[in-house]
């Protein structure tokens, strides 16, 4: 009986769908609306522009991401840091269908037939999610031939996406997820002024990108200030060799993108009133650009200095877009007002500064200070040591914050490397929390994660087993690896 | 005249720590590390020394008195090769001395380029760190000597190098410094070690594979034991023509004789095989560093008897010669009685880490008192310092740190620290950039004015 109604279900599912798909492809041009203004437009057909010549109708290279068999549990007994504001002793999460279903005190109620995991003594978080990684573009080991994470050849490159340079089988994401990193935006290298397109994924073992791309997720742009475009450039004897002419190099490119977001709306406006108009040409990079100036694709900006993020707030105000994050934004703590004010993020280390004349005046205190001020923190890691203990970067960070008198919650610290990367990646709907409805992506860990000794025992994405540190069945290892000394083990 | 001579002294004396005094730290875990924790003790410093140690000292009349509440007292940390004072932009060639240039190879000195007054010395002194192994650049790309680059161009951007042409086959010799703030001097040994590189930037500095690298390296050792018993002959041209110049020769001298070490840094197995080989060959003491395969032949690191310097950090395959690096290395190579130091990151800017690595080794199977001795007594040993610091013992230079909590652990931080007895300032340039913008203020100018 339940069989034959599933079916039935299936098949008128698989009949609306079908009309679906009907209706979209032989799409009537709309009434004309310029009737009323006295004019008769020809009468014709709109021809659907072949395939890969319209960005709104490409299909692009979609997630086929799959979550690994999970089933029904609960953790009871564990401090769990929600990243919701809460840390509740002898908590209870209950995850069924790859979901949170719950989480509360012992006195949560949870279902008879689920198993049940004693979590005494554990602490659970949110999956870690790392918002500035360069896993898969530049992979272990570092060698020329696998070196994809910079476009180098042009100050813009808004047009080439980091997911077309990511090797799965970099041995890089297995330490991150023994780490407790569940989600990671893959962001190409900042030589340039605009880098290209990041790409969030899901840290599964996968043989392609797209087994691992997170369903849904926005894309990012990856925009760049400061010293490394105008060194890249100037070295070549090219624009920009000067921070004048980085500025420069941003403007135009946004009136270059407004123009041809321009064109292209026209081009719909005149095909939704039947009128005759000829496409203009498809161009990845001003796709891309006219796609944040839309509001659909997120600015990461790799920003050191509070100055020149200032200057970025202008340029975005100028033309009318958002920036989501600066990233590194080690001077951030300067204007830690203004980026409250306007709610962006600043994502930073802890202490990594001094590297550089635009790191020079990193403090471990920065994020302490943003968050005293109200503003977006994140802690982020840009390199695959450090995105293995992103949880003892944000303890220090935190600890700097005590230096200062400031009382930074756990609870809220948490939230630097979970609820804040996802909601400045615009996934904080699905991840980064542990909250009814989210994604059940969970780090189970040996004790208080903002210690040095706390280890990532077990590691959940979307409610399935990912990593376990005591079962050798679930430490997943590269290809690269096999054969090679160590065979990829490394704890 | 006299008048601002006498003015100038005393703004000198105001800028300057307040002079060695008598201290007692009491009521504080104390961690001795040649000796048993002592739950519940004393400290007294006297004359820059530690006077006195233990669970029953009593506290001397007269003693400024620091009730460390329960706190945790270690010797000052020591950073086992880093080029701290050597160093201060990484990405700003005028300001690093850290690497020798195009004309001299083991001769080159990093002890000259010592910057007393680099404000990275305050930084790391916010780590507890209290004394270095200043030691000129160990080109390699093991886990150990990562360097964050934040666009994916890796550079080598090391005081004279032109970036062109190969690296000189040995990279200089090696200082050793203590965190004294208002120091004139604070190099308090030089010419400690000479460094080379073994494996892929070995290859690299020999012009192009690992085999004409110890052929070289050996050669060179060769020429200085040549060098040394006919110097009058080389004086008068009555040689045979040397590999190295005369310099370079003349700085290899007291490691072919056995008493500085070769600090040799490596990463493959087989290539530590090859380091302890030609220790043993040539009689020559070694200390390795990066080591990322180690644990894969530490027995026979342990058989030689070489000390190594680690970074626990170190768990990528990020090289062909670092494919078996693992956490657990450290635990590892001391399990089977290798010697171990551990490291911060080799750049100053990360030396704050270094005790965090020690934790980071402890979280991965190095017992408590192996890790703390990493970061403290045995790099002292490796680096001949431990006659005078590296533990609390009565007699030993009193290079102290008060920690309110553990002092591996992420959410603890030095209360008090002591160079040679004097109690250090804990101001940096990045504490005072924290405290002009923390501060809230309402006089409506600018921070400048704070």
């Amino acid at each position: 009986m339940i069989r034959w109604r599933s079916v039935a279900m299936a098949t008128s599912l698989l009949a609306l769908g079908l009309t679906a798909c009907a209706t979209t492809g032989t799409t009537a041009p709309a009434k004309p609306a310029a009737q009323g203004a006295g004019k008769t437009p020809e009468k014709a057909e709109a021809k659907p522009l072949p395939k890969g010549l319209d960005g709104q109708a490409s299909t692009g290279f979609p997630s086929t991401y799959v979550p690994l068999p999970s089933r029904a549990m609960a953790f009871v007994g564990a401090t769990i840091l929600t990243a919701t504001g809460q840390q509740i002793e002898n908590g209870v999460v209950f995850v069924s269908g790859g979901k949170i279903s719950s989480v509360g005190g012992p006195e949560t109620p949870i279902p008879a037939d689920i198993a049940v995991i004693d979590a005494k003594g554990k602490w659970i978080t949110p999956g870690i999610i790392d918002a500035h990684s360069h896993l898969g573009v530049y992979p272990s080991p570092g060698v020329q031939a696998r070196s994809d994470g910079n476009e180098a050849t042009d100050p813009n490159t808004a047009q080439v996406w980091a997911e077309h340079s990511v090797w799965p089988q970099d041995p890089g994401f297995n330490r991150a997820r023994a780490g407790g990193i569940t989600t990671m935006l893959i962001l190409p290298g900042s030589a340039n002024l605009f880098g290209g397109r990041s790409v969030a994924l899901k840290n599964v073992p996968s043989l392609t990108m797209q087994g691992m791309k997170f369903p849904d997720a926005p894309y990012g742009l990856k925009m760049a200030c400061g010293e490394n475009p105008k060194r890249v450039y100037g070295g070549k004897g090219r624009s920009p060799s000067t921070a004048m002419g980085n500025v420069f190099g941003y403007r135009k490119a946004w009136i270059d993108a407004a123009d041809y977001a321009r064109k292209w709306d026209d081009f719909r406006a005149k095909q939704q009133k039947g009128e005759k108009a000829d496409a203009p040409k498809r161009d990845l990079q001003m796709e891309t650009l006219a796609g944040v100036l839309k509001g659909e694709i997120l600015v990461q900006n790799h920003c050191y200095r509070a100055d020149e993020e200032a200057v970025m707030i202008d340029i975005a105000k100028e033309f009318g877009y958002k920036i989501t994050m600066f990233h590194h934004a080690i001077e951030s703590y300067k204007i830690a007002p203004l980026l409250a004010k306007e709610g962006i993020c600043s994502a930073t280390w802890a202490s990594w500064s001094g590297f550089k004349m635009e790191s020079l005046d990193g403090i471990d205190a920065n994020a302490a200070i943003l968050w005293k001020n109200g503003a977006c923190v994140v802690i982020h890691s840009d390199d695959p040591i450090m995105t293995q203990r992103l949880n003892q970067e944000a303890a220090i960070a935190m600890t700097a914050g005590a230096k200062l008198g400031y009382d930074i919650p756990r609870s809220e610290a948490i939230k630097w490397i979970t609820a804040n990367p996802a909601k400045a990646m615009g996934i904080g709907d699905k991840t980064g929390s542990i909250e009814p409805g989210k994604a059940a992506d969970l780090v189970i860990w040996s004790r208080d994660p903002f210690s040095v000794y706390a280890q990532a025992e077990k590691v959940f994405i979307d409610g399935a087993l990912i990593y376990d540190r005591q079962d050798k069945r679930f430490q997943p290892k590269s290809d690269f690896e096999l054969g090679q000394p160590g065979q990829g083990a490394f704890n | 005249m006299i008048r601002s001579l006498l003015l100038a002294s005393a703004a000198c004396a105001l800028a300057l720590p307040a002079a060695a005094q008598t201290v007692a730290i009491v009521n504080a875990r104390i961690e001795p590390v040649s000796s048993a924790a002592i739950p519940n003790g004393t400290l007294v410093i006297r004359d820059g020394k530690i006077a006195a140690v233990g669970a029953s000292v009593a506290v001397p009349a007269g003693a400024k008195v620091i009730d460390a509440k329960g706190g945790v007292v270690t010797p000052g940390l020591v950073a086992p090769s880093s080029n701290l004072g050597a160093s201060e932009v990484s990405g700003v060639r005028e300001t690093r001395d850290d690497g020798t240039g195009s004309h001299l190879s083991a001769a080159f000195d990093i002890a000259y380029g010592v910057n007393p007054a680099s404000p990275m010395i305050g930084l790391a002194r916010d780590g507890g760190i209290t004394s270095s192994a200043v030691v000129p650049v160990l080109s390699g790309t093991g886990g150990g000597a990562h360097e964050h680059a934040d666009d994916g161009v890796v550079e080598e951007m090391t005081a004279g190098a032109s970036g062109d042409g190969d690296p000189p086959l040995f990279g200089g010799q090696a200082a050793f410094i203590r965190l004294k703030a208002g120091a004139s001097d604070i190099v308090e040994a030089s010419k400690l070690a000479v460094t080379v590189s073994l494996g892929e930037s070995g290859a690299r500095a020999a012009g192009g594979s690992r085999g004409a690298d110890l052929v070289l390296i050996r050669s060179a050792l060769e020429d200085a034991r040549a060098f040394a018993s006919r110097r009058a002959a080389f004086e008068q041209g009555a040689t045979r023509d040397f590999g190295l110049s005369r310099l370079d020769l003349q700085a290899l001298i007291p490691v072919v004789q056995g008493k500085t070490p070769l600090l040799i840094r490596v990463s493959r197995a087989a290539d530590i095989r090859q380091a302890l080989k030609l220790a043993a060959e040539e009689k020559i003491r070694i200390v390795l560093e990066g080591v990322e395969e180690g644990w894969m032949v530490a027995p026979e690191i342990a058989k030689a008897g070489a000390p190594v310097i680690v970074d626990p950090q170190a768990d990528l395959p990020d090289s062909f010669e670092a494919l078996g690096s693992r956490l657990d290395n450290a635990a590892r190579l001391n399990a089977a009685g290798v010697t171990v130091a551990i490291n911060g990151a080799r750049d100053f800017n990360n030396l704050r880490q270094e005790r965090l690595n020690a934790g980071l080794a402890v979280a991965n199977g190095l017992p408590y008192q192996a890790g703390l001795a990493a970061v403290t007594l045995t790099p002292a040993r490796i680096w001949g310092q431990d006659g005078k610091i590296g533990s609390l013992e009565a007699g030993k230079v009193a290079d102290v740190v008060v920690w309110n909590g553990d002092p591996l652990e992420t959410t603890s931080w030095p209360l008090n620290v002591f160079v040679g007895g004097v109690e250090q300032p804990q101001d940096s340039r990045q504490t005072q950039l924290r405290d002009r913008y923390a501060a809230s203020d309402q006089s409506g100018y600018p921070p400048a004015y704070r």
